[in-house]
């Protein structure tokens, strides 16, 4: 088991290395960071000395080296807009987008577990229709639609909630129900799937010849197995749960990483747009990281 | 021949229209793209004309409404209905295209890696893991933002994000039917790699690939419209539901009529999309059978 987790563990560093390489080229690819920092009206001399200062006469090699070193130091440069390293600004909006992300997490798990558990039970009823379809609505919506839609009627027509900005928790409702819906949309069809599956199983046959009752066959033997791929199917939403997220923030005003992304997208700050893509796909890795060892605790068959 | 190809296309209808999902899904999506080709043909309205003083009139059933404009008109007196219309254009375009990008990629890539594996095969999934850790929205917003805004940028960058879940699924294909006794003959009478990958391999995945493919088109317009949403897609005056939304929301708390109807014709759209993902995985995919 050990082994297994320090191997794990050491197939990220690669990927980290990978990440660092594309979100490095990316910028850039952005074009020469001196015109950005500088008045159009600065002397060629004036851009020399800029990029002297900032490295970028060095090549580009020794460049990505000194990039990965002030990475692994969590220095990714000054922030343009906020005049503060930009790993500070980051770490500053990351609980908000926490917050947001994990209560979401929780909550579609729980109604994607009991809707999709409900769903396999009932089996083509009107109740496994009406879900199962509204699971492929779900999923059909644009998140930032959703929340468009739950403003309007919550809050522009019900008035019921407050439309933006964080403060209490009726601020939290809507961005989070918005995230739980595109959520846990994914999340029904599958559970139900692999209960399913699971019924077909020859134990629950056994079980079920043997005389057990059906709510015991159901719990008992069946859930406990569903819940297997469900770890790893909840862990397969966490990317898009903090992508969606990102889009959540900017519609709700809420203040998270999505929102500084946005803003310093469109001011240009570059510095914090790498440390936001360095730290988001750190939470992601971590995450599934997680799930695959919490996969193989749970998980009998698995043994390293 | 020609007899054989028709009870085919028969067969296949017969087994659409059999089930409702199949049913649904394609004649939504067959309406849609009929929509969008004969816009001009079914809209009275010029797409670009502005008209100001018809500015933000509701859907023909509300009070004020008129039925010259069915759908409303937004904040410049443009034809919400027509805009729906010509929207589908850009939708469907970016969906296919980044998807067939995404196909291609990750193809040629699931196949060097399950085929030759060893180090290229360690290399290429290294790197999936890397774009699997890094949300495809966030990806997408980075390089919209570092090359530009335009159509061809999204195609490619949508596609790009997405090339992933091809290349797993084309490897692992390759790898369990590498042992298989028949590629092991095919090799020894001497056929060449590309010739192995294309009689053997290829047709082997076809139909998980079409699935996917199904699917991936739909959350491809859904990433289309966030971006163009953003203010990173299409930019205005070309029209997509994503920048009918984005204008939209200004005037969300006066005239819903704005930003609800492009939502829709995204929701229905997609919905129609998947119903038909559903529909092939159900009936390409013996596996499924039961399970349904």
């Amino acid at each position: 088991m050990g082994r297994y987790i320090g191997k794990r563990i050491l197939q990220i560093i690669p990927v980290l290395f990978i990440i660092s390489f594309i979100v490095f080229f990316l910028v850039r690819l952005s074009g020469d960071p001196v015109n950005t920092m500088l008045p159009p009206e600065a002397t060629p001399a004036d851009r020399a000395e800029m990029r002297t200062a900032l490295g970028l006469d060095k090549p580009l090699l020794e460049q990505y080296g000194i990039f990965l070193n002030d990475v692994a130091h969590g220095r990714f440069g000054t922030s343009l807009r906020y005049g503060q390293e930009a790993t500070e600004v980051v770490l500053e909006k990351l609980p908000a987008t926490l917050q947001l992300a994990s209560i979401s997490l929780v909550v579609s798990t729980i109604l994607g577990i009991v809707l999709g558990v409900i769903c396999a039970r009932a089996k083509d009823t009107a109740f496994d229709i009406l879900f199962s379809s509204l699971s492929v609505v779900g999923q059909a919506m644009p998140s930032f639609w959703i929340g468009i839609m739950l403003i309007l009627l919550f809050g522009v027509n019900l008035k019921w909630l407050p439309v933006s900005g964080p403060g209490t928790w009726k601020n939290l409702v809507m961005p989070v129900a918005t995230l739980s819906i595109v959520t846990s949309a994914q999340v029904i069809p599958l559970v139900r799937s692999s209960m399913l599956e699971i019924m077909h199983e020859d134990y629950i046959r056994t079980a079920r010849s043997k005389g057990l009752k059906e709510r015991l066959v159901i719990y008992k033997h069946a859930f406990k197995n569903a819940l297997i791929p469900v770890v790893t199917i909840m862990a397969l939403q966490v990317p898009g749960l903090i992508g969606g997220s990102l889009i959540t923030e900017t519609v709700f005003s809420w203040p998270g990483l999505g929102q500084l992304m946005v803003q310093c997208i469109n001011g240009k700050d570059m510095c914090v747009v790498q440390a936001c893509v360095v730290f988001i796909s750190l939470i992601t890795i971590v995450a599934n990281l997680a799930a695959d060892i919490i996969y193989a605790l749970i998980d009998p068959r698995i043994r390293y | 021949m020609e007899n054989k190809e028709k009870k085919g296309i028969l067969h296949w209808m017969r087994l659409l229209f059999g089930s409702p999902v199949g049913a649904v899904g394609f004649i939504t999506l067959l309406l849609v793209i009929l929509a969008s080709l004969f816009a001009g043909q079914l809209s009275p309205y010029d797409l670009a004309k502005q008209n100001l003083l018809d500015k933000l009139m509701p859907p023909a059933w509300c009070e004020d409404g008129t039925m010259a404009h069915l759908l409303g008109t937004d904040s410049l007196g443009r034809d919400v209905l027509t805009r729906c219309l010509y929207g589908a254009r850009i939708s469907l375009v970016v969906g296919v295209c980044s998807v067939a990008v995404a196909g291609a990629i990750g193809t040629v890539l699931g196949l060097l890696s399950g085929y030759y594996g060893g180090w290229v095969d360690s290399l290429i999934m290294r790197i999936a893991d890397a774009f699997h850790a890094i949300p495809r929205i966030l990806l997408a917003m980075v390089v919209l933002f570092v090359m530009g805004p335009s159509v061809f940028t999204l195609i490619m960058v949508i596609g790009v994000t997405n090339w992933v879940t091809y290349a797993r699924m084309i490897r692992s294909e390759v790898l369990t039917i590498k042992e298989k006794e028949y590629i092991k003959a095919s090799r020894t009478i001497g056929a060449a790699d590309w010739e192995i990958i294309l009689r053997h391999v290829l047709p082997n995945v076809a139909a998980q690939f079409i699935v996917v493919s199904t699917i991936s088109v739909a959350s491809s317009i859904i990433i289309e419209a966030t971006m163009s949403f953003l203010g990173l897609g299409i930019q205005p005056p070309t029209v997509s539901w994503g920048v009918m939304l984005a204008d939209g929301r200004n005037y969300l708390a006066t005239n819903w009529w704005v930003c609800t109807f492009p939502g829709v014709a995204i929701t229905v759209t997609v919905m129609g999309i998947m119903f038909l993902g559903n529909w092939l995985r159900d009936v390409l995919d013996p596996r499924n059978q039961g399970i349904r």
